[in-house]
């Protein structure tokens, strides 16, 4: 069993590839858990960050700073009680959360973590995510529908005039990305490990090429990609002082908290479907400049050393926690939580040092996973914190204004800046 | 121009159709809504989004004040004034206790009066804080509302200070104040006001010129000026819409005509321009307060008021301008030592029936920026 782990260790290649259902399977397992952790783990950071945004201190009360404030939501979630209105489409209405999750979860099986981390790398894999990540709206029109209620009718009606809209600037954004692939080799292609692969040799992530057209494109995207999962300032589908609730008014106890894994899931699966494209995926900085394994050593400490940061970050707040017999047990249970931490960063900085020396090793291979998932995931959490972010910052767009940004303004900028990279790109090649 | 008033009821006659096949529907929004403010029911005709017609639906507040004055004596009906519109406490007071002073003949000192103008201010600025806090997130922006609300709290500390309590004050009494300003008093509003002004700018600074709040506020429920006069409506939206009434310097009351102050008008008379009239009148609200701390005099603060109030048979209306418009107390008295009739004019009650006016075809997002914009209290509306 321990060769069989091993020599998968040293595979260069995503299991799907390689024709390994096992590990497939294993991966999708993993990605399955890591994905609803990070999504309890978004949860608090987004009532954390909002509240601090606002003033507020946000949850402080379950666990030490409210760290256990997601679990305790979730209990409370499925402990209520589950109601179907007496009139909705019941078969429906019991489907609809489904669907919508389970088009969040099947975009992860062509997001590249690594070059070898990921369940399949599809030769299709932008046609595939853009495809499945647009099914979500059929979850939310179902819903909708299903409530036989008037709010959710709206809200349903709304999201899915928005998403249908939003998707072709973001398709059109999408396809001068993969533009640009075509560049050295003259061959594009349409695979996400493949899009990060050309990022590499051309030496340049695609935010950077032919500035300012691949910054546009960008930028279009992720306005686009706000848009295609509901957040705010294009959350009209909830719009919680118009709409109460949106598609999800009827919705209540597992159903409903199905509905918001949905929502963060995809909110993570588009962010790293923006990383994969215009950020050089699970590259790090400067793949091409700074070569020398030096270079590698050193930033294959940065995990090791984010851990080390939350930890004291951890240990500052046990320190400065009040002494008073009220805080005992926060106190004591943060201190668990910043040993944990501390751990974590410790094994990270032993593989790193560890997998330093040789390539061949099982843990220089561990140490390139690692680093490529971290880099990944910083990524994936700068855009995390721009959803929060923007969610603070700005008031809600209304519908037609939506609608207008969407086809008058999206859609033509990404047209022309489509355009324009295939002429420079003819030209440059 | 068509007569605002002549606007058709709306058929809310059962479709014939169910509502899946047909194009219009009904919706209820309220009483039980995240947005309308309270307890207001509003019945929305839609057509897909655009609104055909409302109908406010109102009463689900309605406790009878105006019928418990009836039964109460002048100095025991106080205190319920200030639950009508409870983020201005302060300002029905003291519409109330000039009225009763008018039909009195009596004449707070001026001490009282100008205790009376900072208290009301300050009131003006909270209830102007608050508005601004809802109305934005109504639109959206759930920012501001923690900002104003950090802020509004200064004021109601000076209250509680004041008076004891923070939002149903009973702070004046008729013919003056009951309590002398505690020691500090002064210094105290003086550090709101320089603790404050900055505030104003930072609220500015989230909101106007953002250009999702331009877009969702700038020609949005756009009322003329005539068409404000023709339903009576009046306060901050009135001025928005580029009529320069304030009761404050029309008919001056307190201690008003002593203080050098300007009245922000609007032009267009959208959402826009309400909100700007408002953060406007906030900084006037704050001129205002710094000349009357500045010269507050000294003096009783008490006029000599019979212990038992009994105003000779007659009746008054007296109006003050309260942070929402005009606020009117209309008070007959039969010489006993209750009134025979207490009517109250409500700022709200009377601004809410532009609403109507203001959202016919407009969109179900712009109905909630309107209603935020009226700023209505529904303790006010249905008393």
């Amino acid at each position: 069993m321990p060769n069989f782990i091993m020599s998968y260790l040293g595979s260069t290649v995503t299991p799907g590839e390689a024709g390994n259902q096992f590990w497939a399977l294993i991966y999708v397992l993993i990605i399955f858990a890591g994905v609803s952790l990070a999504v309890v783990a978004m949860n608090w950071f987004e009532r954390k960050a909002l509240a601090h945004f606002q003033i507020r201190l946000g949850p402080m009360r379950v666990g030490p700073h409210g760290l256990l404030q997601p679990i305790a939501d979730a209990i409370k979630l499925m402990l209520k009680e589950d109601i179907i209105p007496a009139e909705a489409d019941q078969f429906v209405f019991w489907i609809a959360p489904l669907i919508g999750l389970l088009a969040a979860f099947t975009v992860y099986i062509v997001i590249p973590f690594g070059p070898s981390q990921a369940v399949s790398d599809m030769n299709i894999g932008v046609l595939f995510m853009l495809g499945v990540s647009s099914l979500g709206v059929l979850g939310i029109v179902v819903a909708g529908w299903a409530s036989n209620s008037h709010y959710p009718l709206i809200g349903a009606l709304r999201s899915s005039a928005q998403m249908v809209s939003y998707e072709v600037a973001m398709g059109l954004a999408v396809v001068s990305a993969v533009l640009m692939t075509s560049m050295k080799t003259g061959t594009g292609t349409l695979s996400m490990i493949g899009i990060v692969e050309s990022q590499q040799q051309q030496g340049i992530w695609f935010i950077f090429k032919f500035f300012p057209l691949g910054f546009i494109a960008f930028v279009c995207f992720v306005i686009a990609m706000i848009a295609e999962t509901n957040r705010a300032p294009f959350d009209m589908a909830e719009a919680e002082s118009e709409l109460t609730a949106g598609y999800h008014t009827e919705y209540s106890g597992l159903r409903w908290s199905l509905f918001m894994l949905a929502e963060y899931a995809a909110m993570i699966a588009v962010s790293s479907i923006a990383v994969t494209l215009w950020l050089g995926g699970w590259l790090r900085p400067f793949p091409n400049l700074l070569q020398a394994p030096t270079w590698d050593f050193i930033f294959s400490l940065f995990p090791g050393l984010t851990f080390g940061a939350l930890t004291a970050i951890a240990v500052i707040g046990v320190v400065r926690m009040p002494v008073h017999s009220y805080f005992k047990v926060q106190r004591i249970g943060l201190a668990v939580f910043a040993a944990l931490l501390g751990f974590i960063a410790l094994v990270l900085l032993v593989i790193a040092i560890a997998g330093r020396s040789s390539d061949s090793t099982v843990a220089a291979r561990l140490r390139e996973g690692i680093d490529y998932v971290y880099w990944f995931l910083l990524k994936v959490a700068f855009f995390m914190y721009l959803f929060i972010w923007l969610r603070a910052t700005w008031p809600r767009y209304r519908f037609d204004q939506l609608m207008r940004v969407g086809w008058k303004v999206l859609l033509p900028i990404t047209l022309v800046v489509l355009i324009l990279t295939a002429i420079v790109g003819v030209i440059v090649s | 121009m068509t007569d605002p008033r002549a606007l058709s009821p709306l058929d809310l006659e059962t479709p014939e159709k169910p509502y899946l096949d047909s194009n219009e529907l009904i919706i209820n929004m309220g009483p039980q809504h995240p947005a309308t403010h309270g307890v207001l029911r509003v019945i929305l005709k839609l057509d897909g989004e655009k609104v055909l017609g409302t109908e406010c639906v109102i009463g689900y507040l309605h406790r009878g004040v105006e019928k418990i004055a009836e039964n109460r004596t002048y100095a025991m009906f106080n205190p319920y004034v200030d639950r009508m519109d409870y983020v201005a406490a302060v300002s029905n007071g003291l519409g109330y206790c000039e009225a009763v002073e008018k039909l009195l003949n009596v004449e707070a000192p001026p001490r009282a009066d100008y205790i009376r103008v900072i208290l009301t201010e300050l009131n003006r600025m909270a209830s102007h804080q608050l508005w601004l806090g809802t109305h934005a997130l109504d639109i959206g922006a759930m920012t501001p509302l923690f900002y104003t609300f950090r802020d509004r709290e200064e004021i109601l500390k000076i209250f509680e200070k004041y008076c004891g309590a923070r939002l149903t004050t009973h702070a004046f009494r008729i013919g003056g104040c009951l309590y002398e300003t505690y020691a500090g008093f002064e210094k105290d509003v003086k550090n709101f006001l320089m603790f404050v002004a900055p505030k104003i700018d930072e609220y500015e600074e989230l909101l106007t010129t953002n250009r999702i709040w331009l877009e969702r506020t700038k020609n949005v429920g756009v009322i003329s000026g005539e068409d404000c006069v023709a339903l009576g409506v009046t306060g901050p939206v009135l001025r928005a819409s580029g009529v320069e009434w304030d009761l404050r310097k029309a008919q001056p009351y307190a201690a008003y005509s002593k203080f050098d102050f300007e009245i922000p008008t609007g032009e267009n008379g959208d959402t826009y321009d309400r909100y700007l009239v408002r953060m406007e009148e906030m900084r006037q609200s704050l001129r205002i307060i710094e000349q009357a701390v500045n010269s507050i005099p000294e003096g009783p603060i008490m006029a000599k008021v019979p212990k038992v109030i009994k105003p000779p048979v007659g009746e008054i209306y007296h109006s003050i301008e309260a942070p929402k418009g005009e606020l009117g107390y209309f008070i007959v008295s039969d010489g006993s030592t209750q009134p025979y009739r207490v009517r109250v004019r409500p700022p709200s009650f009377v601004n809410l029936q532009a609403l109507d006016r203001m959202v016919r075809g407009l969109l179900v997002a712009d109905v909630i920026a309107v209603i935020g914009t009226i700023d209505i209290v529904l303790g006010e509306v249905d008393r």
